[in-house]
């Protein structure tokens, strides 16, 4: 390689706050989502790399199912704080007690599909513009057709079959009233680059994503976390195991790792040892064939 | 535990973005699905799937194709609908696959995964040999400004892996594209995709073949020289004024390195002021630089106090762009609305967004034999024509050729704010 060749990761990280600074640009009320996840985490630092010496010129916004680690909640305060940032938190309980979400029931319940209505919700009472989030291509087949800028419409809904084609770095951020975009900055990140960037730049994360001890039970090959609210079928029992996650979300769908893992070098080799991707162990997409697909056109993440 | 992935060796890859280009059947899925199969970079879930899928569809073999499946409505109709990203790494580079259909009516996708790739791979099915199609997947290639391009011969298998079949190709297409391209670096390589051969692992099958394999030259295609290294282009993109008390005179102008070479000290012009200026400084969140060149993200800072705004441009002050209101493209048409001759468009080039009006169509060009049809023909979708815009206020920009970030421009339809044509700067 000669001096004049970025690295590969350099060249992601140079792409992503070109992303972050185009957003800042050109929309009125960009807000950045943050889960308490690795990918908003990183996300987080781009922002701050991009806007240098000045704050990170929009909010945060956690939408909130309930049903979190409380780990991650104790972190993303830390973080707000250090930052001085602003935190914005959308609830999917008070979605569901103003009775514009319904609780789903029975064994495989989670709140991970209601959160597309306080994430709209939300979005919509604040009139935000564009939506930064930190979903990656390489995670999930219906994400890989995603745009930088990706438009939504009024109802917030994505149509993969009729996007705008999106050429060069010149993006198209023009919108009618009460449409938005979602912003996906680290779009060609994939997950070996993200965590080869948080080693490097040595960020921050919340323990969970490093080996510890928790009450767990097995269900159609993925280890979930016990909880109050997560009812077991009579079969399944609740152990104690050494584990760490491998992605974070709402506990009722984050299946979590048999691992001894405990630095991020250590998780960097279970990675590249390891022959399942990365939502292999998230409930949610397991539902069908299409369920991302799906969740997306109705406005999800 | 034992480390046995190297961080160091991951550090140091480059990045490689290519395109494949290739039409209906003549085997692009499968071709990436072997790329990503021995190359090793499916998992173990997604070999499940596909394992299942293939059974549930009646075929003998994994079926590499449905590696690359996208959507619900690609897989009941067996097609790809839009550009897709894939990736895999190998120890000396990581690659950007963009996944682009082959069907003339998805000529705009081409363009779209063409814009920001370093190689493009034009697939020919060694059964049909150079055909029309692959004159328009190789002639997008080279107007889209793609430095290198890879010819893959598909489907040897089907031909018995004769020698003869390939050189008939080979100069089949060389006869061709030296009569469009003379200067494009091409390189060819027979394959089968389904078996495998040349594709990640030399081929036992075609002894007479002493090139590499595909994954051998996508890993050793010189890119360095693939951006503009000479001319110092910098656009603003956006300005970083903290207003805090420790950095309260701080001005800043955020941007990407779009071409040449910026230091402290070095000597600039702000266009459209005109005004000259030194580098005051090429700060980073970690520091400040000695240098920046494409395509770094940084924040230059400048030694006088000069009025800048999103979508000036920072030059070399010895080496300015061209600037003006009256530009020449070639434009892909990309929307079902065709161009309105005479109409109204907004403008976004680098940074910079402008108003302009399409004040004539040169010729358009018939895309499978490249024969330029002068007469006053509709632009619709998918058509690339040459014409002539004048802008509301002045670009500064350099031929297409010269520089790809400078040289492109997108149009947008006003009243329905979509992406109608995305143009290359004669």
């Amino acid at each position: 390689m000669n001096d004049y060749q970025l690295t590969h990761l350099k060249e992601l990280e140079a792409e992503a706050i070109y992303v972050l600074r185009e957003v800042a640009a050109q929309f009125e009320r960009p807000v950045l989502l943050f889960s308490g996840g690795k990918d908003s985490i990183v996300l987080v630092h781009l922002s701050r790399k991009a806007f240098h010496p000045a704050k990170i010129p929009f909010p945060l916004l956690h939408i909130d199912t309930g049903h979190n680690f409380g780990e991650t909640l104790e972190f993303r305060d830390t973080l707000v704080e250090t930052l001085q940032a602003r935190l914005l938190v959308g609830s999917v309980q008070e979605s569901i007690d103003r009775g514009r979400a319904v609780e789903e029931h029975g064994i495989n319940a989670s709140r991970n599909v209601l959160q597309t209505v306080t994430l709209l919700d939300t979005l919509e009472k604040h009139k935000f513009d564009a939506a930064i989030g930190g979903a990656r291509r390489d995670e999930e087949k219906a994400r890989a057709k995603e745009r930088f800028f990706s438009h939504r419409d009024e109802f917030g809904q994505w149509d993969p079959k009729n996007q705008r084609p999106e050429l060069w770095y010149l993006f198209n951020g023009k919108k009618r009233m009460g449409e938005h975009f979602r912003v996906f900055p680290i779009s060609n990140w994939t997950e070996m680059d993200v965590w080869q960037y948080i080693l490097a730049e040595n960020i921050d994360l919340p323990s969970i994503y490093f080996t510890h001890e928790r009450d767990v039970f097995f269900r159609d090959g993925v280890w979930l976390a016990a909880a109050p609210f997560m009812k077991l079928k009579p079969a399944e029992k609740v152990e104690h195991r050494r584990v760490r996650c491998r992605t974070v979300g709402d506990i009722s769908c984050t299946g979590l790792t048999l691992s001894t893992a405990d630095t991020v070098e250590d998780i960097i080799q279970e990675i590249a040892a390891t022959r399942v991707t990365e939502r292999g162990g998230r409930y949610d997409d397991r539902r069908s064939e299409a369920a991302m697909e799906d969740r997306k056109k109705e406005g999800y993440f | 535990m034992e480390p046995t992935f190297s961080t160091r060796a991951y550090l140091n890859m480059e990045l490689l973005r290519f395109t494949t280009a290739g039409s209906v059947d003549d085997g692009k899925s499968t071709l990436i699905g072997r790329l990503l199969y021995d190359s090793k970079s499916i998992f173990e879930d997604q070999l499940d799937a596909v394992k299942r899928a293939s059974i549930q569809k009646g075929g003998e073999h994994l079926n590499l194709a449905l590696f690359t499946d996208g959507l619900r409505a690609e897989r009941e109709q067996g097609i790809t609908i839009d550009v897709a990203y894939r990736y895999f790494a190998t120890p000396s580079r990581k690659f950007i696959i963009a996944d682009t259909p082959g069907h003339i009516q998805y000529t705009r996708n081409m363009v779209t995964g063409a814009s920001t790739a370093n190689a493009a791979i034009v697939l020919i099915d060694a059964r049909n040999g150079v055909i029309e199609q692959t004159h328009r997947h190789a002639y997008i290639a080279s107007l889209l400004g793609i430095p290198h391009i890879v010819v893959c011969i598909n489907k040897m298998d089907l031909m018995d892996y004769r020698e003869d079949v390939y050189l008939q190709i080979l100069n089949d297409f060389q006869d061709f594209a030296s009569r469009i391209f003379p200067d494009q670096d091409m390189r060819f390589i027979p394959i089968s995709a389904l078996h495998g051969d040349n594709v990640v692992k030399p081929s036992q099958n075609m002894p007479w073949y002493a090139g590499g394999t595909l994954l051998n030259v996508l890993e050793t295609i010189p890119i360095s020289q693939d951006h503009d290294l000479v001319h110092p282009r910098f656009p603003v993109q956006y300005v970083v004024r903290p207003e805090s008390d420790e950095f309260h005179d701080y001005r800043g102008y955020a941007g990407r390195v779009a071409g040449g070479f910026f230091h402290p000290g070095d000597k600039v012009v702000v266009l459209p002021s005109g005004l000259h200026t030194e580098i005051a400084a090429v700060d980073t969140f970690s520091g400040p630089l000695a240098e920046a060149h494409p395509p770094m993200s940084v924040t230059l800072t400048l030694k006088d106090d000069i009025d800048i705004s999103r979508g000036d441009m920072i030059a070399g002050a010895g080496d300015v762009p061209a600037s003006g209101c009256d530009i020449t493209a070639m434009l892909c048409w990309m929307n079902p609305k065709p161009l309105q001759p005479g109409g109204k468009y907004a403008l976004k080039h680098t940074t910079r967004d402008v108003k302009c009006i399409l004040s004539e169509v040169d010729y358009v060009l018939n895309i499978n034999t490249l024969e330029q049809v002068a007469e006053n023909r509709q632009v619709k979708m998918n058509d690339i024509a040459r014409v002539k815009l004048r802008t509301t206020k002045p670009l500064f920009f350099d031929a297409y050729k010269t520089n790809r970030i400078t040289g492109s421009i997108i149009l947008i339809d006003e009243a329905t704010n979509e992406t109608v044509a995305a143009g290359m700067i004669l």
